[in-house]
């Protein structure tokens, strides 16, 4: 029972993962591409280091997966945030339905 | 042990698209972001390692490796604000 929720689990995390990873090369400007590493950062991640949770069961190693869960939980948010605001800083236009304002600094 | 290597299979999958948009990106953000998003994947990839390889206490180079991760993005960043891209003689223009 244990192994078919760990597969289950780890199917869907490194999925995720392919989703964002998608996302990242289709997606059209900076901030869209935020979101699409964001979403596969912390799914994907959460995803598979439960399954391996499963895996190891009450043992010392599922005390470090959680440890790793918790530096990505506080860490990863903070360097989204950290890109999108240099990516704002550095006048980057966010993507707009007319392509005419791709790229120019806004105002 | 079949789960473990079809863990590490979809992460490589990932980190590959992560280097392609590496290479292929416009803006330097979106080079700091795939590398950024590379380097989450490979803390994951260790730690699926550990398991493979049933050696428990290679996690520690996950868990150290994730905040590395992190100020490394950070120190591109800040780099990248203050606009130091020469090489290590500043003064010569």
């Amino acid at each position: 029972m244990i192994d078919i929720l760990s597969w289950v689990l780890i199917v869907t995390g490194g999925a995720l993962g392919i989703i964002g990873g998608i996302g990242l090369l289709r997606f059209p400007d900076v901030y869209s591409r935020l979101h699409a590493v964001g979403v596969t950062d912390t799914g994907c991640a959460s995803l598979i280091l439960l399954g391996l949770g499963l895996q190891s069961g009450w043992s010392f190693e599922s005390v470090k997966l959680l440890f790793i869960y918790a530096f990505l939980f506080f860490t990863s948010p903070a360097s989204s945030f950290s890109l999108g605001n240099g990516a704002w800083q550095h006048k980057i236009k966010p993507w707009s339905k007319d392509q005419s304002t791709k790229g120019d600094a806004h105002d | 042990m079949t789960l473990f290597v079809v863990a590490a299979v979809t992460i490589l999958i990932s980190m590959a698209l992560a280097v392609v948009r590496a290479v292929a990106s416009p803006t330097v953000f979106d080079r700091i972001l795939a590398v950024n998003m590379f380097g989450t994947k490979s803390v994951l990839l260790v730690a699926v390692f550990a398991f493979l390889s049933g050696r428990p206490d290679v996690l520690d180079i996950a868990l150290l490796y994730s905040l590395l991760n992190w100020l490394g993005v950070l120190a591109a960043l800040r780099m990248v604000e203050r606009e130091e891209f020469y090489s290590s003689e500043p003064d010569d223009d």
